[in-house]
């Protein structure tokens, strides 16, 4: 290449078609996503967050929390477990083959020959659909993460290291505000050891005026303020605090089945 | 344009029309590299005694760890990089930098933008993609600054007096073009009119990748496809294999960055494994191009700025190929989400790129100031410290990360490996202090003689001939 103007249309070349591949196509295939419906329902989802939760996502980034937490579960993949959900009407025969099966771990079709099989002697099964991979056994999601999770998102903070444990399902986890808010504010007063810093500047200490405030932060002896003053949580926690318990990804999709395990849970 | 109209110009005036815009460009970088430095070394002090800023959430990990990642990108490595560039473009041309009060003013605005934009992380206002921190007012600086050096730049390409391009102009041409097309663009869709869901994260990792691996890349090896010939003597081996390097980096570099596992259509990560597995083939050319144009030249290194030169083209080689291993499923697999992938994008600033920058700089900066290094036994003790810091944080990253999944990500099981990065970033930062003493005693000592010749022309008397009868 011996002038300026052949390098430049090179360079073009290749930028641009990276960019139509990696910007452009993403931006058409997913900059337009609606809502999707839950699986085998018509319930919408996601379903639009709360305003403290939404205020809750800017606290997060100013605080740049993605440094150490990722919000994105990964999965390897799926398999079929065959439940028992009736006996039927010779429970000593469905036994003796419960015992010589596999039920677990199965493929498709391996379930449902199973499943065939444990009909036969009159049993009633459920075949029920789990995803697997290290972060389902951490118990940090029970799907993967897809990008309908994100509809809402504003910055999408999906992070790129797992310092912390990830933060998709915090939400289901981590159902006690009061809980998060103790986390927050001394993480070593939770999880001894942790590495997490304190996020103190969240918090007020103050004299207590009259009673007690109900928001105040009931901690253990070594992090608990002097007697006469309570630590209270400032709005931007809260909105935090709020936006954490929202995340979620405990509900089935298309692209990403399970089955709830609602009735086994009963 | 004929190459006759123009004179020949000598070596000393092509380096001293380099002066100003250099000095403006190394001083806010030498500058930013030991601010960068110091806040990463803040940053890794949180794995010592995660306590110590609890009050202040200006120190906070989130926000100390995304401003010195980007001081080291935009604040030091944009910069040095455009100096040496600069520098490398005139002398190529064989003529005085045009434009240089352009690419002062365009040096100068992008350090206000470095500094903006700090700020803007610091207290919190942070846009939340990853290498692309500083808030709005910033990157609007950043932008326009970079089109003003880039234009000093083209613009001495163009001037220069033998027309045939030489490779590193290749390289320098493209990365001129590249940053501004990728910063605008995600300017535009993350900041102006942001898309929506995870568009906005492949935009983001695109952006990213495209900075880190390809205009680092590009403009580092635009640097030492100049010096290793320069220093050994000889001509760089193969005109046409360095022309397969450059298009092969473009073609496979452009499409990396997609991590594996994302939550995004599966035809995104699986492009960038392609991309990252022929990544391989413009690694392994400019390992042959730079082994052939070094090996068996006569030029010993002494420790000088050819041992650093090789040096950065050798830790290219080995960045390239952690890229290439890293878009292997199985082994990405491994070491997904944790910080190795974070060790390979260090080595790539400090192992490579800022090794390389080194040697360019202490090669042009005493030619450009015309005159010798205050102490010229501190490169060689820097290229030492960089290289160890750069081999530890790089190493402890990597380790780190290849324990954390079998450590369930529980940080404390393999603390060792975390804490072992403040060495890294400790070298690092000592490193930075004689870069920064350098640039700061030569630019001292400049001013401190313009002062006295100036002051010498006012008190000296008048010529007999001035003087009125």
């Amino acid at each position: 290449m011996k002038n300026g103007f052949s390098v430049f249309c090179v360079a073009l070349a290749a930028l641009g078609l990276s960019w139509i591949g990696l910007v452009l196509g993403p931006v058409l295939q997913l900059g337009h996503e609606s809502l999707t419906t839950v699986l085998n329902s018509t319930d919408p989802y996601p379903i639009q967050p709360a305003g403290a939760a939404t205020l809750g996502l800017q606290v997060y980034k100013a605080n740049g929390c993605a440094a150490c937490h990722t919000e994105q579960v990964q999965q390897d993949g799926v398999v079929c477990n065959v439940v028992l959900s009736a006996p039927g009407l010779h429970p000593d025969d469905v036994s003796n083959l419960l015992s010589q099966l596999d039920l677990n771990g199965l493929t498709d079709q391996e379930a449902s020959i199973a499943a065939a099989k444990i009909a036969a002697v009159g049993g009633k099964t459920e075949i029920r659909v789990a995803s697997t991979g290290g972060d389902m056994n951490r118990g940090w999601g029970l799907r993967r993460s897809v990008s309908a999770d994100y509809l809402y998102d504003q910055p999408v903070q999906l992070g790129s290291v797992r310092i912390g444990p990830d933060l998709a399902d915090i939400g289901t986890r981590q159902t006690d505000a009061k809980a998060i808010l103790a986390h927050l504010y001394a993480p070593q007063s939770c999880t001894a050891g942790s590495l997490m810093p304190s996020f103190k500047f969240l918090f007020v200490t103050r004299k207590v005026q009259g009673s007690p405030s109900p928001d105040a932060l009931a901690l253990p002896q070594a992090f608990a303020p002097p007697d006469g003053f309570e630590i209270v949580p400032t709005q931007d926690a809260k909105n935090l605090v709020a936006y954490l318990m929202n995340l979620h990804v405990n509900v089935p999709l298309y692209e990403a089945p399970f089955t709830p395990s609602v009735a086994a849970n009963k | 344009m004929n190459s006759n109209d123009i004179k020949p110009v000598p070596t000393s005036q092509v380096d001293a029309s380099c002066r100003l815009p250099l000095l403006a460009l190394f001083g806010g970088s030498a500058l930013w590299l030991v601010l960068g430095l110091l806040l990463e070394l803040t940053a890794s002090l949180q794995f010592h005694a995660p306590g110590i800023f609890s009050c202040c959430p200006w120190m906070t990990y989130g926000r100390v760890l995304p401003a010195a990642n980007d001081l080291l990108i935009y604040g030091f490595a944009i910069p040095t990089g455009l100096g040496v560039m600069l520098w490398v473009v005139a002398r190529l041309g064989q003529v005085e930098l045009v434009l240089p009060l352009v690419s002062f003013a365009g040096a100068n605005v992008w350090h206000l933008g470095v500094l903006v934009g700090t700020l803007g992380v610091l207290s919190g206002h942070s846009t939340g993609y990853a290498w692309f921190e500083y808030p709005r007012v910033a990157a609007a600086l950043l932008l326009p600054a970079f089109m003003l050096v880039a234009v000093s730049a083209v613009a001495a390409i163009g001037q220069r007096r033998i027309r045939d391009l030489y490779p590193s102009h290749w390289f320098f041409l493209a990365s001129l073009l590249w940053f501004p097309w990728i910063y605008s663009t995600a300017f535009v869709f993350l900041l102006v009119w942001p898309v929506r869901g995870v568009a906005q994260a492949v935009i983001d990792w695109w952006f990213a990748s495209n900075l880190i691996v390809v205009w680092l890349s590009l403009v580092g090896l635009g640097i030492s496809f100049y010096l290793l010939p320069k220093f050994s003597g000889r001509p760089l081996e193969g005109r046409f294999t360095a022309l397969f390097a450059f298009v092969t980096l473009l073609l496979f570099g452009s499409w990396l960055g997609i991590p594996q596992g994302a939550p995004v259509p599966f035809w995104l990560p699986a492009s960038s494994i392609l991309a990252g597995l022929l990544f391989s083939v413009p690694v392994l050319v400019v390992a042959m191009v730079c082994a052939r144009t070094v090996c068996g030249a006569p030029a010993g290194c002494k420790g000088g700025p050819f041992c650093q030169v090789k040096f950065g083209t050798a830790a290219f080689v080995l960045s390239g190929i952690w890229t290439v291993a890293q878009a292997c499923p199985q082994f990405a697999h491994s070491t997904l989400l944790t910080t190795f992938d974070l060790g390979r994008i260090h080595w790539q600033i400090f192992g490579f790129f800022a090794i390389t920058v080194m040697g360019g700089f202490y090669e042009l900066f005493p030619r450009v100031m015309a005159s010798p290094l205050p102490l010229p036994g501190l490169p060689r003790f820097q290229h030492w410290l960089f290289i160890s810091g750069a081999l530890v944080l790089a190493a402890s990253l990597a380790v780190a990360g290849l324990q954390q999944q079998s450590a369930d990500f529980i940080l404390a099981r393999i603390l060792p490996a975390f804490r072992a990065s403040s060495l890294g970033w400790t070298l690092l930062f000592i490193g930075s202090l004689i870069f920064a003493l350098n640039v700061f005693i030569m630019t001292i000592v400049w001013v401190v003689g313009i002062i006295k010749t100036v002051i010498g022309a006012i008190k000296a008397p008048l010529a007999v001939a001035e003087v009125k009868p």
